[in-house]
C-alpha cells in the first residue's frame, strides 16, 4: 500500500513554472489534461496551488474543483519533467489530496458512481459478476493466475485482445488459469484516492489468492500489474514481458507482420514501472517499428488512467486520445499498445477521428506473426 | 457578459469559476493576488477583436496574458475584468529560412518554437531566455526580455520585425514591413510603430502575431567560466571579452551557496563555432584577452566537469528555476536592473548591503546585453510561500532594490506596479505626459490592463 504523502509540506513548494507540461524537447504539451483544457488550473502546477487553496480554506470544494482533480490521469509526465526535488511525489500529492476529499465525501458525481459500482459489483460499470466464465479455464494450482482486469473483462474491443493473448498462451503451452469470478484489483480506486475501497479489494483478492494457492499473476493490464507488483507485493508479470520471453526462447515461433508499426507506451507500464524494452524488442522482432516523436518517458498519455476511461473528463473533440492517434497516424499504419485501457481509448479515438489507423494490442500483433 | 464571451470563444474556453479566478489572480512572484471576473482563451485574432469590442461595450478591463512568468505580477487584473490567456493561439505560421525570421501567434512558447526549429530548421535558432519553456516568445519580446543571443543582438524587443495588434478600440493593424509587404523582414524603413506596443505591459493593445528574428545556429557550443574574487574587476572582464567579439553570450553569477561559490564572481562565456578549429581559436582569443588577470593571479578559468558543462549548456537552464526551492517554499522574484556595465561593482556592493541588512537569501545573475552596452543585473530573492513574513521580507528587499537601482542610474526591468511608480517619479516630465497621452489616445475607455504605467 502506498504511503500517504503529507502534501501540506509540499504543495507550497511548487513554483508553477510549467516544466511539467512538456516532454523533454518541449515540442508539445504533454500533460493530457492541460493539453485538453488549456486553463492553468488543469496542469500539475495549477493543481498544487488549488490543493493548497482548498487546504487553507481559500477555496471551497466544488464539483468543478473535483473535476480538475480527477481529470489528472496520473500519467506521471509531470514526475518525469518537474525540475524540483519533490518531483517524485507530485502524483502522490494528487492521490493523497483526493483521498482527503474522499474522506470528506467530496467527490464529483461520476467518481462517486465509479466507486459505488466498484464496491458493489467489483467493476466500475456495475456489470454482472463471473466475468471470465467464458474462458472456461478456472485456476487450479497453475503456474500463473491470468488476471484480465476490468476493461479487458468487459470492453468488447479489449476482450478481443484478451482472446488473442489466450490463444498465444495456449500455443506456447503456458500453464495458466483464471478466476471466472475475477474482481477488480483496485488500482484505480487507489490512484483515485479511495484507499478504503482499495484495501477492501486487495483484502478480498489476497484471501482468494491464498485460498486457491496463487503465487504468480500474469496480466495484460498495466494498471493491475502496477497494483500487484507495487501494492500487493506479488510476483507479477505483464504480458509483454512473458511474450518477449516466449519469443526469445522460440517457444513461440513467430514470422513477420506487414505494415509500419508504432508503439504507444501505457503510463502504468512505462513511467510507473519502467517497462519500455520488452514491447519494443517484441515488435522489432516481428515487424518494422517506427517511434512516434513522443515515446518512452515522453509518451503522451491516452487520457484513460485514474478512472478517466469511465468518468470521461478527458473526452471530447480535444481529447488526449484523439491527439495521440493523430500523432500515430503520421508515423505508422498500425498503432500497437499493451494496455486494455489504452486500446479502448485509442480505438474509440480512431473511429471519432475517422482515421485509417489500425489499433491493436501487442498480443494481436504477435498472434498474427505466429500465424504468418 | 459571460454568455457573450461564450458566444465568442465557445463555452469550454471561458470561465468564471472560482478555481480559474483563483489561479489567474497571481503569478509565482510576491505581488498580492487580484481576481479577474472572467478568463478567456481565444484561438484567433478575430476572437481577440470581439473580446476587446465587448470589453469596450461594457467598459470592462482586458488583461492579455502570455506565460504569466514575469514574476512581477504584470498580468494580474488590477481592476478586475477579463484575463485573456493567449496560449491557445500557438501556431507557428511561417519560417523564412533565408531571411531568418519566423511569424508566430502570440501564444507560441519559447519551448515550442525552439523544438520546431531544432527539428525542421537545424541551422536556425532563437535567442532563448532562461525562463521556463512555457514562457511566451511574444510576451518576452514585448517586455524587453533578453536571452542567449542578447550579447550579440541586444534585447529581444530589438529582434521584433513586426506584429499584428488588436488595438484597444478593436481595430486590427499590422506594424513593420508586414504592413506593406507579405514579408516580415524588418521594422525599417517605416515609422517605428512597434514602439507603441513594446514595454507597455499590454496597455496599448493585444499583440496577436509576431515576426521575430532568427539567427544562425552553430554546430559546436562550449562554455568557459572565468572566476574573480573582486567585483571591481568584472566590468573590465566583460569589456575585454565583449571586445573580442568571440563570445555568443556572457553572463555573470554570484551567490553564497554552495560554499565554494561564495565570494566569487563567475563570468560565464558561451562560445559557438562551426568547427572544432574555430571553437579552439575563439576560446584561445578569449583566454588571451584575460591573460593579464591570470598572470597577476587575480582570476582564472574554472575547471568544468562534463556534468557542470551540460548544466550550463542546457537551454533554458532549468537550474535557475530550482532557486525557488532554496527555502523550500516555492518562490523567488528578482529585480532585473538594466544598468550600464561599468556600474557592476556599485550594483554588486549595493546588493550585498541590502541582503545583509534585511537578512534575505540571494543570488545575483547578470546577462550582458549588446557588446557590453548594458546588462540585466538580476537581484534574486527566494521566499517561502507558506510563510507570510518571509514573503514580506522578500517584497521589502525587492522594493529597496528597485529604489537603489534607480538611485544608481539604472532602470528596473518588467517592474512591479510599485516600481513602475518609482520609475515614473524619476522620469522626465515630458516623457511622463507623453505616456499618458499615448494611452489616452489609443485607449479612450481605459480598458487595457489599467493600473500599469499609470500616470497621475
Amino acid at each position: 500500500m502506498m504511503e500517504k504523502v503529507n502534501y501540506a509540506e509540499i504543495v507550497h513548494r511548487c513554483f508553477r513554472c510549467g516544466y511539467c507540461k512538456f516532454p523533454s524537447d518541449y515540442s508539445e504539451i504533454n500533460c493530457p489534461s492541460y493539453a485538453k483544457y488549456r486553463f492553468e488550473t488543469y496542469f500539475s502546477g495549477g493543481r498544487m496551488w488549488l490543493i493548497r487553496a482548498w487546504m487553507n480554506e481559500e477555496l471551497e470544494w466544488s464539483e468543478h474543483l473535483g473535476e480538475i482533480m480527477y481529470s489528472c490521469s496520473t500519467c506521471r509526465n509531470c514526475v518525469e519533467h518537474c525540475v524540483f526535488k519533490f518531483n517524485e511525489q507530485l502524483v502522490d500529492v494528487f492521490i493523497a489530496a483526493r483521498s482527503d476529499m474522499v474522506e470528506r465525501g467530496q467527490v464529483p458525481k461520476k467518481v462517486g458512481e465509479f466507486f459505488s459500482n466498484l464496491a458493489k459489483f467489483g467493476n466500475p460499470w456495475g456489470y454482472a459478476a463471473r466475468r471470465l466464465e467464458w474462458v472456461g479455464r478456472d485456476y487450479a494450482n497453475n503456474e500463473f493466475l491470468l488476471h484480465a482486469g476490468c476493461v479487458a473483462a468487459y470492453d468488447d474491443r479489449a476482450k478481443r485482445s484478451l482472446k488473442a493473448l489466450l490463444e498465444l498462451l495456449d500455443a506456447a503451452g503456458v500453464d495458466y488459469g483464471v478466476f471466472s469470478d475475477e474482481i477488480c484489483e483496485g488500482n484505480e480506486a487507489m490512484v483515485m484516492g479511495e484507499f478504503g475501497l482499495f484495501e477492501q479489494l486487495m483484502e478480498q483478492n489476497r484471501r482468494r489468492f491464498e485460498e486457491r494457492g496463487v503465487k504468480k499473476v500474469l496480466t495484460p493490464d498495466p494498471h493491475a500489474f502496477n497494483a500487484f507488483k507495487n501494492y500487493y507485493g506479488m510476483d507479477a508479470v505483464h504480458h509483454t514481458q512473458l511474450l518477449w520471453n516466449l519469443v526469445k526462447s522460440s517457444e513461440l515461433k513467430v514470422g513477420r507482420v506487414e505494415g509500419r508499426l508504432t508503439y504507444h507506451d501505457p503510463c502504468f507500464l512505462g513511467r510507473w514501472n519502467g517497462v519500455y524494452k520488452e514491447p519494443r524488442k517484441l515488435l522489432s522482432r516481428i515487424g518494422s517499428l517506427y517511434e512516434m516523436p513522443r515515446n518512452r518517458k515522453n509518451a503522451f498519455c491516452c487520457g484513460g488512467g485514474s478512472g478517466n476511461f469511465y468518468t470521461d473528463y478527458l473526452g471530447g473533440r480535444d481529447s488526449p486520445a484523439r491527439m495521440r492517434v493523430r500523432e500515430a497516424a503520421e508515423t505508422a499504419e498500425i498503432l500497437v499498445t499493451s494496455c486494455p485501457v489504452c486500446l479502448m481509448m485509442l480505438d474509440n479515438a480512431v473511429s471519432d477521428e475517422g482515421l485509417e489507423l489500425d489499433v491493436r494490442d501487442i498480443s494481436e500483433v504477435v498472434l498474427e506473426a505466429l500465424k504468418s | 457578459m459571460y454568455e457573450e464571451l461564450k458566444a465568442i470563444v465557445g463555452e469550454e474556453n471561458v470561465s468564471k469559476e472560482p478555481e480559474e479566478l483563483y489561479i489567474y489572480s497571481s503569478d509565482p512572484g510576491t505581488m498580492p493576488p487580484v481576481k479577474p471576473d472572467y478568463v478567456v482563451m481565444p484561438k484567433t485574432t478575430e476572437e481577440v477583436q470581439k473580446i476587446v469590442l465587448l470589453a469596450n461595450k461594457h467598459k470592462v478591463p482586458v488583461v492579455p496574458m502570455g506565460g504569466a512568468l514575469s514574476l512581477s505580477g504584470l498580468v494580474r487584473p488590477l481592476k478586475g475584468g477579463i484575463v485573456v490567456d493567449m496560449k491557445r493561439m500557438d501556431r507557428i505560421i511561417e519560417v523564412n529560412e533565408r531571411a531568418r525570421y519566423a511569424v508566430i501567434e502570440a501564444g507560441v512558447s519559447e519551448g515550442k518554437l525552439k523544438a520546431y526549429l531544432d527539428k525542421r530548421y537545424p541551422s536556425l535558432r532563437i535567442s532563448t531566455p532562461d525562463a521556463p519553456p512555457i514562457a511566451s516568445v511574444t510576451a518576452n519580446a514585448l517586455i524587453h526580455g533578453s536571452g542567449r543571443l542578447s550579447q550579440i543582438y541586444g534585447f529581444h524587443s530589438e529582434m521584433v520585425n513586426g506584429m499584428e495588434v488588436v488595438l484597444p478600440t478593436g481595430e486590427v493593424c499590422r506594424v513593420g514591413s508586414c504592413s506593406v509587404s507579405p514579408y516580415w523582414f524588418s521594422r525599417s524603413p517605416l515609422p517605428d510603430l512597434a514602439g507603441l506596443f513594446i514595454g507597455w505591459f499590454g496597455r496599448t493593445g493585444i499583440v496577436t502575431k509576431l515576426g521575430i528574428k532568427l539567427f544562425p545556429k552553430h554546430r559546436y557550443r562550449d562554455v568557459m567560466i572565468f572566476v574573480t574574487e573582486n567585483p571591481s574587476y568584472v566590468s573590465d572582464v566583460i569589456w575585454r571579452v565583449a571586445h573580442t567579439e568571440m563570445a555568443e553570450d556572457i553572463t555573470v553569477w554570484a551567490q553564497p551557496k554552495p560554499e565554494w561559490a561564495e565570494g566569487f564572481q563567475h563570468t560565464t562565456i558561451y562560445v559557438t563555432a562551426d568547427s572544432e578549429e574555430e571553437l579552439e581559436f575563439k576560446e584561445k582569443i578569449i583566454r588571451n584577452a584575460l591573460m593579464d588577470y591570470i598572470k597577476q593571479k587575480e582570476g582564472g578559468f574554472l575547471y568544468l566537469t562534463p556534468g557542470m558543462k551540460a548544466m550550463f549548456l542546457q537551454e533554458p537552464m532549468s537550474q535557475l528555476v530550482r532557486f525557488a526551492d532554496v527555502r523550500k517554499g516555492g518562490g523567488f522574484e528578482y529585480v532585473g536592473a538594466i544598468l550600464p556595465v561599468d556600474l557592476f561593482d556599485v550594483a554588486y556592493q549595493k546588493g550585498l548591503e541590502i541582503v545583509e541588512r534585511l537578512g534575505v537569501d540571494w543570488a545575483f545573475s547578470i546577462r550582458i546585453i549588446g557588446r557590453s552596452h548594458c546588462m540585466m543585473f538580476a537581484y534574486a530573492y527566494p521566499f517561502n510561500r507558506a510563510d507570510e513574513e518571509d514573503v514580506e521580507r522578500a517584497r521589502k528587499a525587492l522594493h529597496e532594490t528597485n529604489k537603489a537601482v534607480l538611485e544608481m542610474g539604472g532602470i528596473p526591468w518588467k517592474a512591479e506596479v510599485p516600481a513602475q511608480q518609482l520609475i515614473l517619479e524619476s522620469m522626465d516630465e515630458g516623457a511622463r505626459r507623453l505616456i499618458k497621452r499615448v494611452i489616452e489616445m489609443l485607449d479612450p475607455n481605459g480598458i487595457m490592463n489599467p493600473g500599469n504605467w499609470e500616470v497621475e
